[in-house]
């Protein structure tokens, strides 16, 4: 058996929201008999333009009802704004988990509600284009929905791909294409990577926490094996003050530890501009 | 979960017979010596394991020098094709069929991965074997066949005395996998004539980790385990002696209850079979009924999954098994199902019920009791339900 949580369990016992909202404002239907999972979601809107009703019909897996049942119920009262900010990871976390195998059950769900919410705006009945490249023939998947589900769940291997929204788990012929959406995605995080490096601008409480955090977490662990120390005294804007302690303490070689250590290893991760004294030589 | 357990999924596993478990313990305690020893201590024990090969050759109307005993159902299939595939070497053609048992398929695949010609042959709407493809494929060259006895998903049997002349008179090597037939079906190698024939313990409520392989007398066979001289040589490894007397006491005992499979226990199925095809609508039963196991009902629920109504039963008890995809671990249906073009709509909803001589008309009672509101309760919430 599938090491299912209790909650999942739960949701797929008793599941909330069974049926169809008479007269929805948004119907989304998603998979297919073939596939062996599809889902039905339809909901209401009040007054305020926030769900008022919402239910499922699924056709799946013990994991496929739960996550259908779990997503109702974390949109019910939302507006159609916040509805859609919920991930897959989302649907997964409420319900404490899902076996790997089984995520696609969570993307699923997203997938129906993101055509749900479409349905109301436009009318249409799907968000796929004909336009829209079909990776996998077997499960009907396009490029777009891989790619997202490769950058919403940070995938790594087509095994996973496939986990996560089934690409690739039918004839496998599609594999060397999910390689390549793969290869697309990391070269795309990896061009990310300085931006999300580059310098924040921290407000000076947070900028004394992080010092902090960082002299705790990386410092000190790293003098303690040599059985020296550090105490941090002041900060003073970009102006840390420490004082060594320990083996660190009179030590022949202290300045370098400031300078080479200290000094380069709060430049690299709070700010270039920051200088270490020793307390009491400056 | 209530306390009662009804166990419909016989063809995964069996229960230990307590006969067959009596007749073990002694080799846990007192009778532990090695059976080649040069002592009267080890010879006490050699003379249970010939015992026991007596035995289950007795149930395949073999004779005790054809069977080598083995750890389990595929260890026999992989012996089988390994020892047959590298003693005739490349040029051998390996024909089999797209329902075999993974032990087979992969083992067969393998050899196609080393540059043997293979041919899986196709199966009808109802499981039964394409016997005109074998006849075409079994001709121009040396051949290995391997065939199952019965599926073990559908209860199919496939015609074997028909296939076995077929292959003879071709004269190619017929393998059998006989793992779901042992036990269930009257199996005689004296009538059918297979070469090698695999069997399993625990599918005949001997313990799990004990097989055993027919060898017809006169078949080359590439040995697959090398080591000591055990087994004539045929396979290396100091016996399992506890377990292979297991499976003699089990082979004896199945041979005792073969004719209540037949009778009992198929009229026990047929009752599950033809209650729940009355009360569930749109259910059907897959596989050719005519020629089917006694104990194994395929059955469809359509627009309802598998895995679900599996877990609906487990919470009542009941244990069954499905080839729906979601149950499968993959994300296809079974490839039985597949093969005998089992429609999509009924493929995911596809439920097997394997019996056994320990279950009762109160067992079927409760499965008939509890699995229409099941297939309702489902098909409320499955957006495919005409309604």
């Amino acid at each position: 058996m599938w090491d299912y949580t209790d909650k999942v369990l739960d949701h797929f016992r008793n599941p909330r929201n069974v049926g169809r909202v008479e007269n929805a404002d948004g119907t989304g239907t998603v998979g297919s008999l073939a596939c062996g999972d599809a889902l039905t979601l339809t909901f209401k809107l009040d007054k305020q333009g926030r769900i008022a009703d919402v239910k499922f019909q699924t056709f799946g897996c013990a994991s496929a009802i739960a996550s259908s049942s779990a997503l109702t119920e974390m949109v019910k009262g939302k507006t159609l704004a916040e509805a859609e900010k919920i991930t897959n990871r989302d649907i997964a976390a409420f319900l404490g988990g899902l076996p790997e195998q089984k995520m696609h059950c969570s993307v699923m769900g997203r997938e129906a509600l993101e055509v749900a919410i479409h349905n109301y705006r436009t009318g249409e009945t799907t968000v796929k284009h004909l336009e829209e490249k079909i990776v996998c023939t077997c499960f009907g998947v396009s490029e777009n929905e891989i790619l997202r589900v490769i950058r919403e769940n940070g995938l790594t291997a087509a095994d996973e791909v496939t986990n996560y929204c089934k690409a690739g788990g039918g004839c496998g012929g599609c594999r060397p294409q999910i390689e390549d959406l793969l290869a697309r995605v990391k070269a795309e995080r990896e061009a990310l990577r300085p931006a999300a490096a580059a310098p924040r601008r921290l407000t000076n409480l947070q900028r004394m926490k992080l010092i902090e955090e960082i002299v705790a977490r990386d410092i000190r662990p790293a003098l303690q094996r040599d059985r020296g120390d550090v105490e941090l005294v002041d900060v003073d804007g970009n102006r840390v003050t420490i004082a060594f302690r320990g083996m660190c303490a009179g030590c022949q070689v202290s300045e370098f530890t400031r300078r080479d250590f200290i000094e380069a290893k709060l430049r690299e991760s709070v700010a270039p501009d920051i200088t270490v004294v020793e307390e009491g030589k400056a | 979960m209530s306390g009662r357990l009804v166990y419909l999924d016989n063809n995964a596993t069996t229960c230990v017979a307590p006969e067959v478990r009596d007749a073990m313990l002694p080799f846990f305690t007192e009778l532990w010596g090695n059976p080649s020893s040069m002592h009267a201590f080890g010879g006490r024990v050699a003379r249970h394991v010939e015992e026991a090969r007596a035995l289950v050759a007795a149930l395949l109307g073999a004779d005790p020098s054809e069977i080598v005993f083995t750890s389990c159902g595929t260890e026999s299939d992989n012996a089988a094709i390994y020892g047959t595939a590298e003693m005739f070497g490349p040029q051998a053609k390996i024909v089999t069929s797209r329902v075999e048992h993974p032990a087979v398929l992969g083992s067969c695949r393998h050899f196609q991965e080393h540059g043997h010609a293979v041919v899986e042959l196709a199966v009808d709407g109802q499981g039964q074997l394409d016997l005109a493809g074998l006849r075409a494929a079994v001709h121009g060259g040396p051949c290995l066949v391997s065939l199952m006895w019965a599926n073990n998903e559908t209860g199919v049997v496939f015609p074997m005395e028909e296939i076995g002349r077929i292959v003879k008179s071709a004269g190619g090597v017929l393998h059998t996998d006989a793992v779901q037939a042992v036990g269930k079906l009257p199996v005689d190698v004296r009538r059918v004539p297979v070469d090698l024939l695999a069997l399993s313990g625990h599918k005949l409520h001997a313990p799990k980790g004990i097989g055993a392989l027919f060898i017809r007398r006169g078949t080359r066979l590439k040995t697959y385990m090398i080591g000591g001289h055990q087994e004539h040589g045929r396979r290396g490894g100091t016996e399992n002696v506890p377990y292979i007397v297991g499976l003699g006491a089990a082979a004896g005992l199945a041979a005792k209850h073969l004719a209540e499979e037949q009778t009992r226990v198929a009229r026990l199925r047929d009752r599950l079979e033809a209650g729940l095809l009355a009360t569930c609508p749109d259910s059907r039963v897959n596989g050719d009924t005519r020629h089917r196991l006694p104990n194994t009902t395929n059955m469809s629920f359509e627009f309802i999954e598998g895995e679900a109504i599996l877990y609906h039963l487990s919470d009542q008890g009941i244990c069954a098994s499905s080839g729906s995809a979601c149950s499968s671990g993959s994300l296809e249906p079974s490839h039985v199902i597949r093969a005998m073009g089992v429609p999509f709509t009924a493929a995911h909803g596809s439920i097997r019920f394997s019996l056994s001589r320990y279950n009762t008309d109160a067992d079927v009672d409760h499965v008939l009791a509890v699995m229409p509101g099941i297939v309702a309760r489902l098909r409320a919430m499955s957006p495919f339900v005409p309604r």
